[in-house]
Formats: C-alpha cells, structure tokens, sequence
C-alpha cells in the first residue's frame, strides 16, 4: 500500500510541475459547464426542467474531463521509456495500479472540487447536504478512476487510443454512473442518507468489484 | 473423416433452421384471447427472440470462459474461441435487439423504451462491440490476445452490474408497462405445441451458434498458420 503512495506521489509530483493535464481538465470542465448553461438559458429559471438535468450535466462534465486525463495516465508514460522504467520497479504490478488509480482520483477530486462552485453558480443551486454530495462524488469518481485506469493501460499500446479509450470506457461505467446521477439528483432535491442508500450500495459494490478484478488482472496488461 | 462433419454440419443447421421456421409460422395454433378473438400474430417474434438472447448470453460467457483460459495458459487456440463467439454474440445481440423492437413497435406502439432488460440488452451489445474494436486497433497479435481478454472479463462482470442500476433507475419511474412484460400477460405459454416449438427454436438457434463458432475458429486456426508461416519465411 505504501508503494502504491510512492506511485502517486510521484505521478502527482510530475504533475504539480507542469500542471498540463489538471489545467485542461479544469478549463474543459468549466466550459463544458457555461455551454450548458447558455444552451439552458431560456430554461433556467423553470426549476422543474433544471431538477431532472441538473446531476446528468454534472457528471457529464466530469466525465468528460476525467476522461481527458486518464487518457494521460498511461501516455504519460510512453515517452522516455518511463513505461520500462515501471516495470523495473521493484514493486507489484497492482503496486503501480493502485498508484495510479489513487492519483487519477485525487486529480478529479480537484477538478471536481473547482467545478462545484461554478455549478452551483450558474445553475442557481444550493446544496444541502455537503458531506452526502461529498460521498457520493467520491464514490463515483472511485468507481471511474478504478475502471479508467485499467482500461488506460489497456489501450495505451493501441494505435488510435485517444479516440478509443473514452469508446471502450464508457459502456463500462454505466452501472456507476446511472447511480451516482441519481443519487446526486436526489441529494440535489434535499434527501437524506436513507433515500440514497441503495444507490450508495450498489456503487461501493461496483468499487470494490472492480478494483479486485483489476488487481488480479493488471498483471497481464503491464506484459511485455 | 474431420472434413466430412464439417460438411454435414451446415446441412444439419439448415433443415433444422428451416423446421423451426415451418414450426413458428405453421404448426403454432392461432392465439385466440379468453373472450375467442383472435390475436395479433406478432407474438410468433418471440419464437425467434427468446432463442437468440440466449444463445447470445451463452456466447459471451463463451467469451469470458476463454479469456480466463487464455490469461491462464497463453494458449492461443482460447483466444481464437473467444473472438470467434464474440463476433457471433455480437451479431446475435444486434438480432435480439431488431426483433426485440420489431415485437414492441406492433405490441406498445415504440421501437425502444428504456426498460431494464432492453437496456442491459443494449449495454451488452455495446460492451463486445467495443470489445472488437479494441481488437481492431491493436497490432502486435500477443498484446492483442492478452489485451483483449482482459477486456472480455471485465466486460462480462459489468453486465449484470448494469442490469441492477438500471432496474434501480427505472423502479423509481414506473412505466405504463411496467406490469404486462412481466406480469400475467407473459405466462401464455401453455401447451405443449407451444413449447415444443419454442425448445425446436432454440435447438436450431444453438446449432446455428456452434456451427457458426465452428467454422468461424478454424478459419481464425487457418489464419494463425499463415502468419506463422509468413513470419517464418521472413
């Protein structure tokens, strides 16, 4: 577990230094963001339409832009035989996963954390319960940043993997997403914890599903 | 000897497609209602609907079978199953959901509703479509073949995931159908014509599918040897 924090940490370093990738996941979040609501404008004041769109955009957004940096995850490590420099590692190659899992996450977080506001800003929302809002956001950007990170090093060999990683990624994460929309459409509305508890469950389910598999199968991706 | 029932195989697929579709169309009573008036025959569809999900289904596990195998032994003889049933499954999945749409356009009036099975139905399809093209965009056949398991797991295990948040999802919006897909209406299949012709159905469907794989893998086997032999004489 320790030498999966390396992993981040250094990941997480090199991208402190050039801020490429955090940079363009928050500016698209951001536009993506005005788009919708310009495009809503004549709308946005009708809070019934606004209530059942409202969670959809915002994981739309932040789906879009965490997939914009997962992409980088691997292909980061393509140049320079960083890729090598990896395997070389003297730790295990679900190590390296989880590393990389932990420091995709802690990117969206923060994207996702400068997002919020503007959210809240445009769409004229306020949100009731932030620590619910917290969970569920976090448990949804686990569940992307676990299958993301495998499916990165999945198509990091590909020829045309930009175009194909958001292709393959997405009908993978529907059983998260449909959750984390709904949940988050709820706590929108003012719900407790128990009317999205169901919703909850099933996405610490997708996790821990996921992750377990991927453990066991990352092993394969990272073969020369 | 291997040639021969290769050759009789095709023969056997298609007189027994044939007899199911003599059966559906031919031998299966007219569906009366319970006050005698005779019923929309589009119910036949279903005769060819049910078979095929679920030869789809079996194809996919298929899919996933081999690639645990595959990951286990590198054996490339599992990765040609696999791709062979995915490619299959594929086109089986699209069948399903054609004549699935087909039956609810001339039943309730709307090709497609988003419905738990018809969603997790189109999730499946989705899932091997972009399983084959992460095979398409691969070169090296190695990486391919590791790569592409891998896929085909993780894809597998996400089905059933899906099937549950959707039926979550749509729990909260009742649809005006909600009752009769499963509820009363569907238990109309008594009789034993009925369900002799729904059980020829499958069969056929079923050796059309292992036909399929059939010739499918050892076309892929043939493959195989000429890249072998192309990148011995390099």
């Amino acid at each position: 577990m320790i030498r999966s924090l390396y992993i981040t940490s250094k990941d997480l370093r090199t991208e402190l230094r050039t801020k490429h990738v955090i940079n363009s996941m928050l500016v698209f979040s951001l536009t993506v963001m005005v788009i919708f609501s310009l495009s809503l404008n004549n709308v946005l004041s009708e809070s019934s339409v606004i209530d059942r769109v409202a969670s959809g955009l915002l994981w739309i957004a932040f789906i879009f832009s965490g997939t914009l940096g997962i992409t980088r995850t691997f292909a980061s490590e393509t140049e320079n035989g960083c890729l090598e420099g990896l395997r070389l590692c003297p730790v295990e190659s679900a190590a390296i996963y989880t590393g990389k899992a932990i420091s995709c996450m802690c990117m969206m977080l923060v994207m996702e954390i400068m997002t919020l506001p503007i959210f809240v800003v445009l769409f004229n929302y306020s949100i009731p319960s932030i620590p619910l809002m917290a969970t569920v956001i976090l448990l949804g950007t686990a569940g992307f940043s676990v299958v993301g990170t495998l499916l990165s090093a999945l198509t990091v060999n590909a020829r045309t993997r930009e175009i194909l990683l958001p292709v393959i990624l997405l009908p993978l994460l529907l059983p998260v997403l449909i959750p984390a929309v709904l949940a988050t459409a709820k706590i929108l509305a003012g719900k407790g914890f128990f009317d999205v508890a169901t919703e909850l469950r099933l996405m610490v389910v997708y996790n821990i599903i996921f992750f377990t598999l991927a453990h066991l199968l990352f092993d394969h991706t990272m073969e020369e | 000897m291997e040639n021969k029932k290769l050759k009789i195989l095709p023969v056997v697929t298609t007189a027994l497609v044939l007899l199911s579709m003599y059966m559906t169309f031919f031998y299966l009573p007219i569906m009366r209602s319970g006050s005698g008036d005779v019923l929309d025959s589009s119910f036949r569809i279903f005769y060819f609907h049910m078979p095929i999900a679920i030869t789809a289904y079996i194809a996919f596990f298929i899919v996933f079978a081999a690639s645990i195998m595959h990951l286990r032994s590198h054996d490339v003889k599992w990765d040609i199953y696999a791709r062979s049933a995915a490619e299959i499954g594929v086109i089986f999945a699209l069948l399903v959901l054609i004549t699935g749409s087909i039956w609810a356009r001339a039943t309730w009036g709307w090709y497609w509703i988003w419905e738990p099975r018809l969603t997790t139905s189109l999730a499946l399809f989705l899932v091997y479509v972009t399983y084959l093209l992460l095979r398409q965009s691969i070169e090296e056949p190695e990486s391919k073949a590791r790569l592409a398991a891998v896929f085909g797991i993780v894809g597998f295990v996400s089905v059933p995931l899906s099937f549950f948040s959707i039926r979550m999802w749509r729990s909260a919006h009742p649809l005006m159908f909600g009752e009769a897909i499963y509820g009363s209406s569907g238990g109309g299949l008594e009789g034993p014509t009925l369900q002799l012709t729904l059980l020829m159905n499958f069969v056929s469907f079923f050796v059309l599918f292992i036909t399929l794989l059939i010739y499918r893998s050892n076309m892929e086997k043939l493959k195989e040897e000429v890249r072998a032999i192309r990148a011995a004489h390099r």
